[in-house]
């Protein structure tokens, strides 16, 4: 890991209970007893049953995670009341530990880490493995949780944070996660809930299980609090790692450059007949990520969830990207109050990390429906808007093919500061699809005026001659002139007015 | 390089004799023939005209020619044989002649008879010619009468044994005997003496009366160890005629031809002269004119017997073309337009060596091809190769279709001698990116390498008999396997190595020490193989098995070809894929290996990782959102191949394609066209 290589990292560990210090011995002696004790965590056999549950230890998963020899482990002596100290960024509870409860010793050992981390400029990542709040503690524990909460606010914004959730995460603790940028699950292994299964079960009377309730399927595809899962924890680290390239280390920080062997003059031929003929053909939008994107690699953002928008960190002439597209394939691309939601965040997350924003937009609009309706479309479609029209990264836009009313505005448009907005020749750019505007306009009338509507409005013509798009481009030049708009943009300077914070419609 | 060698070897008297032409053609195909064709056009000065299917409007053929025109939708049926579309298209462009490539109306006497009747020449043979041997039985009295060596063989009702002796031994053994009415090989004996004919005599009049109420027997001169050898005609309007050698198309899979070559290893030029001269004197009896092919079936002693005649262009011309130096498609042209021909018998020659492998866009590890579909995302000919030609008719983006046949091209590669052919053929084979799509590279590779096929020990029944359990792939030997593992850590390493260099704002920069060792561990099939990589300047030292190899390489992470060397060996190889989790495919000696590198602590933590059931979510389809079912394209029983639709529904006036997850069989069909399904629906099961 690039940047945790060069950062030396604490590990969070709580000293066992019971296992405090043997009394009498040299002092090198007893050093050397605790160290070895510490190592143990929970003893061998608690380290046993971990693995058996198909779960490394915090230390094991700390070795996969970091470069070797990168990680200096501090304040290995620290027993209950203990203050654990170390330059960033990786807390981590350890479960062969009293099942990773959460004690305030341990709370405040998470504290001096991330406070550490806001300090220097370096992203949080958390191994959450934990029963919950340490019950024998009481309110102690509970204040600890809440020293965490503050401490993952005030670092929004401010440096990244990664949840990465690797075994059971319920009650107050699921609240960490909650409020980092991104949190990822590992199947089977890992849940996330309120309250368990048994306490449903006893207010609501439902039978659920933790993997239908919490588990990374429900969370990834359903609920949305998760933005990936991975299939178990060396995956997940190994995919971690790769991420975490992805990022600045913090918000002072530009888009990280990585060494790139794509030209980023190379032409995408193919691109030049992907959108179908038919307007009511679908196509993958990930086709066209992966074909401009250097390397084809594209680190996709909640790929199993509102799958009819596709976001995303991509890399383009090395430059950290971060790609937002409708997808066609999906729903035909509409947007809905999920897509809204789960677009807006990304949205917000580049633009608080200097990452620039690249949107394909194939939208036929805002899905209609009393379901949508009634969830608040309004309100959560107002999410992407905000998002786009806040963001002062720079902002390329392609319009690929349908760009049709308010969902036009909405998708990083010129008029919400675009910084380049290009049309492929496919594109049409207009109010609405030639035969419903027909059916308004001539309501209940007998008319050929469809296909002057098309002549007229179904190509980008209306909204070059305006301005509205910067130019029309042959789609097999997009990368080469998107890789050129990001050199002149690197240097963008934009703010908006001075406030306390904006209101985002939440 | 294609239209080079074409150049090279076809522009020989060229439009000096060729005063007069067609202005205008139309090309009645597509894909890599029809651009061929185009080629050759182009060279001669005529002007074409594509035909297209709606789904091939941006098909490579219509981009090359002057003029393209829309026949139909996607299925054969409605575009690239819709006659009465073609004669339009035909009258709208006035061309003056059609050229109707192999397959589809090549060889269809009524699209002959009406072109003819428009006063539109048809770039081939005459209708008579067509119609004579395209009819089994009137084409092997043809081929008696002109005393071309046929299977001989006795069809009727056996009365005894005895007679069934008497047939076997006027026919001369082995002979095979059979039920008339049985189909293909179905209860088939071989008798190798009177014997054991008298033996298939009972068996097979037995199953004849009991299975078919058919008393026939059909007992024929059995060929041993068949090769597939055709020789290519030349004839013109006025009764000339040339034979233009052979080609060896023994490597086959069920009844297609995979690689094939000219010449033959196995003629001598006694046999090729008989076999020409017979091929000649039966176009002449069936007053041939244009390029046709005269198949026959070669047994273990040369003895040679008439199959059939192709009356059109084969797929495989090119092989001829190169070693004669003829661009036939030119001389079909010339021929079509009533010149004489060009050539005498003692102008062809055999001038090297050409070998050509079908490219196709199928599995060969299910029965030696099983079409896959889908759209190549990233394509690269190896014309970079010296000696290659590439016919092909599709590019990088191309979709590859359950419409049409799977054929991504033609890879031809020519040497001064058939060794050199051969190395040429394998290092194009390498150097040939195919992405998006399952292709046989794997297979045609292993093929060419083969000690069998390169001594030319070959028939129609090579890939069965080399391959009894089906074909599985390179299979490594050990110094291979090294080299793979070691090619495949080193590129972990440099993936690893460019992952940290971060230009502009560095990384805060506290390393302790800079690393130059690797201690990791590679999964490859079922084997994990410690691999220990150091960086030595710009290359790498790896030790594999107690063996220490040196890598070195560019390292360029984005080229698909990537030229690697291993303890002086060049080795051209291409990773497919890489992940996060060191998982990776490369392909290297044309099979595509699956590998995993992890550092050594990750993967001995990898033993406490649960092992997980697969889901097999493939054989279910469900709607992926509410909508209408437009049309459901298969029923229960139905074969399916992965990537194929399976049903389209229409959801907010867009149409989506369900696609199948996997190749099998059709369940049950749970929705009709019409129907309303919402999301989660089951569509349709597959067994």
């Amino acid at each position: 890991m690039a940047a945790l290589c060069v950062l030396r990292a604490a590990l969070c560990r709580a000293a066992p209970w019971g296992r405090r210090a043997a009394s009498g011995g040299s002092v090198p002696q007893r050093i050397e007893e605790k160290r070895r004790a510490a190592l143990l965590g929970g003893g061998q056999s608690r380290i046993d049953a971990q693995h058996r549950r198909g779960k490394l230890t915090a230390r094991e998963r700390i070795l996969l995670l970091l470069d070797p020899d990168s990680f200096d482990e501090y304040d290995m002596f620290v027993e209950h009341r203990c203050s654990d100290f170390g330059m960033d960024s990786s807390k981590n509870k350890d479960f062969t530990v009293f099942g990773g409860s959460l004690s305030g010793a341990h709370a405040q050992k998470i504290c001096k880490v991330m406070d550490q981390a806001a300090m220097v400029g370096a992203p949080v990542i958390g191994l959450n493995d934990s029963g919950g709040a340490r019950i024998q503690e009481g309110v102690e524990s509970l204040a600890g949780y809440a020293d965490i909460f503050l401490r993952n606010v005030l670092c929004s914004g401010l440096v990244p944070q990664i949840s990465l959730i690797m075994g059971p995460c319920a009650g107050g603790a699921v609240y960490s996660p909650a409020l980092t940028d991104f949190t990822f699950m590992v199947k089977d292994t890992s849940y996330l809930f309120i309250t368990g299964p048994d306490v449903v079960k006893s207010v609501t009377n439902e039978d659920v299980t933790q993997e239908q309730l919490g588990g990374a399927k429900t969370h990834t595809a359903v609920s949305g609090v998760a933005h990936r899962a991975f299939e178990n924890d060396i995956d997940a680290l190994l995919n971690l790692r790769e991420f975490f390239n992805y990022l600045p280390l913090s918000n002072r920080d530009p888009a990280p450059v990585c060494e790139c062997h794509d030209p980023s003059d190379r032409l995408v031929p193919e691109l030049d007949t992907i959108v179908p003929m038919e307007s009511t053909k679908a196509y993958d939008m990930l086709d066209i990520i992966r074909s401009i994107v250097d390397e084809r690699e594209f680190f996709e953002i909640m790929p199993s969830y509102a799958r009819n928008i596709v976001v995303g960190f991509a890399r383009m002439n090395g430059r950290t990207v971060g790609i937002v597209g409708n997808q066609p394939k999906v729903a035909s691309g509409c947007l809905d109050i999920n897509s809204s939601v789960k677009g807006a965040r990304f949205v917000r997350f580049c633009d608080a990390f200097n990452i620039p924003l690249i949107t394909f937009v194939d939208v036929p609009g805002f899905l209609p429906g009393t379901a949508q309706e009634y969830g608040g479309i309004i309100r959560h479609g107002a999410k992407l808007l905000f998002a786009f029209a806040e963001a002062t990264v720079p902002k390329i836009t392609v319009i690929t093919r349908k760009a049709y009313g308010g969902a036009y505005d909405v998708m990083s448009s010129k008029h919400l500061r675009g910084d380049a907005n290009y049309a492929w020749p496919t594109a049409e750019v207009a109010v609405m699809g030639a035969k419903g505007a027909v059916q308004i306009i001539f309501r209940g009338k007998e008319t050929d005026a469809e296909a002057e509507y098309v002549d007229k409005f179904a190509n980008p013509f209306p909204a070059a001659m305006r301005g509205f798009v910067d130019d029309i481009i042959q789609p097999s030049t997009t990368r080469m002139r998107i890789c050129h708009d990001l050199d002149v943009l690197a240097s963008k300077s934009q703010a908006n007015p001075w406030k306390k914070h904006a209101n985002i419609p939440l | 390089m294609a239209a080079v060698l074409v150049l090279r070897y076809g522009a020989r008297g060229g439009r000096r004799a060729l005063r007069e032409t067609f202005e205008k053609l139309l090309i009645a195909n597509r894909g890599e023939i029809a651009c061929r064709v185009i080629k050759t056009c182009k060279k001669m000065g005529i002007k074409t005209v594509a035909i297209h299917s709606d789904v091939d409007a941006n098909a490579v053929h219509v981009k090359m020619a002057d003029e393209a025109v829309c026949v139909g939708p996607a299925p054969t049926s409605k575009s690239y044989l819709n006659m009465d579309a073609i004669m339009e298209v035909i009258k709208k462009t006035r061309a003056q002649a059609v050229h109707p490539g192999y397959g589809f109306l090549s060889e269809n006497k009524e699209f002959a008879r009406r072109l003819a009747a428009e006063g539109v020449t048809f770039i081939g043979p005459d209708t008579h010619a067509i119609q004579a041997m395209g009819d089994k039985i009137e084409s092997k009295l043809l081929a008696k009468n002109a005393k071309v060596n046929t299977i001989p063989g006795f069809d009727g009702v056996v009365k005894d044994a005895d007679e069934a002796v008497r047939i076997a031994r006027e026919i001369g053994y082995p002979v095979m005997i059979k039920a008339s009415a049985g189909g293909g090989g179905k209860g088939m004996r071989i008798a190798w003496d009177d014997e054991e004919t008298r033996e298939g005599f009972r068996f097979s009049s037995q199953e004849a009366a009991s299975s078919f109420g058919d008393d026939r027997l059909l007992i024929e001169k059995f060929i041993d160890n068949p090769r597939h050898i055709e020789i290519q005609v030349l004839a013109d309007k006025h009764g000339n005629a040339l034979w233009l050698n052979e080609r060896e198309c023994s490597i086959q899979r069920r009844n297609q031809k995979v690689v094939e070559e000219a010449p033959s290893t196995f003629l001598d030029s006694e046999t090729r002269r008989a076999m020409g001269e017979q091929a000649v004197a039966l176009a002449k009896a069936v007053k041939y004119s244009s390029a046709g092919t005269v198949e026959f079936l070669v047994d273990s002693s040369k003895n040679f017997y008439f199959l059939e005649m192709n009356t059109r262009l084969q797929v495989e011309h090119p092989v001829t073309e190169c070693i004669t130096g003829l661009d036939l498609v030119q001389e079909m042209i010339r021929v079509a337009k009533g010149y004489p021909l060009r050539h005498k018998q003692a102008d062809i020659p055999i001038n090297g060596w050409a070998v050509e492998c079908r490219v196709y866009a199928e599995d060969p590890y299910k029965s030696f091809g099983l079409p896959s579909i889908g759209k190549l995302s990233q394509y690269q000919e190896p014309l970079h190769v010296p000696s290659v030609r590439v016919d092909s008719g599709i590019e990088q983006g191309s979709d590859i279709s359950i419409y049409y046949d799977p054929m991504i091209s033609k890879l031809i590669t020519y040497g001064s001698n058939r060794a050199e052919a051969l190395r040429r053929m394998e290092e194009a084979l390498d150097n040939y990116v195919i992405r998006g799509v399952t292709h046989n590279i794997s297979l045609l590779r292993e093929v060419i390498i083969h000690p069998r096929f390169v001594q030319g020990d070959i028939s129609t029944k090579f890939l069965p008999e080399v391959y009894p359990d089906g074909f599985k792939g390179h299979q490594l030997t050990d110094h291979e396997r090294r080299e793979l593992l070691a090619t495949a850590a080193s590129l972990y390493v440099a993936e690893q190595l460019r992952s940290q260099r971060f230009l502009g704002t560095p990384r805060i920069p506290i390393a302790k020490s800079k690393r130059s060792s690797w201690e990791l561990s590679v999964h490859l099939g079922d084997g994990i193989y410690p691999v220990a990589v150091s960086k030595d300047g710009s290359s790498f030292s790896v030790e594999v098995d107690g063996m220490k190899l040196n890598v070195t390489s560019e390292w360029n992470l984005a080229l698909p070809l990537l030229s690697v060397t291993i303890d002086g060996t060049q080795r051209t190889v291409q990773r497919l894929s890489r992940d996060a989790s060191g998982k990776t495919s490369i392909q290297f000696l044309g099979t595509v290996y699956k590998l995993q590198v992890l550092t050594k602590a990750a993967a001995e933590l990898s033993k406490y990782m649960p092992e997980k059931a697969a889901e097999d979510t493939s054989s279910i389809l469900r709607s992926p959102m509410p909508g209408a079912v437009v049309a459901v394209s298969v029923k229960p029983g139905d074969m399916v191949s992965e990537g194929q639709e399976i049903c389209v529904i229409e959801a907010m006036k867009m149409q989506n394609s369900m696609i199948a997850a996997k190749t099998g069989k059709v369940k049950a069909v749970h929705c009709k066209a019409g129907d309303t399904v919402g999301e989660g629906d089951l569509l349709v099961e597959l067994e």
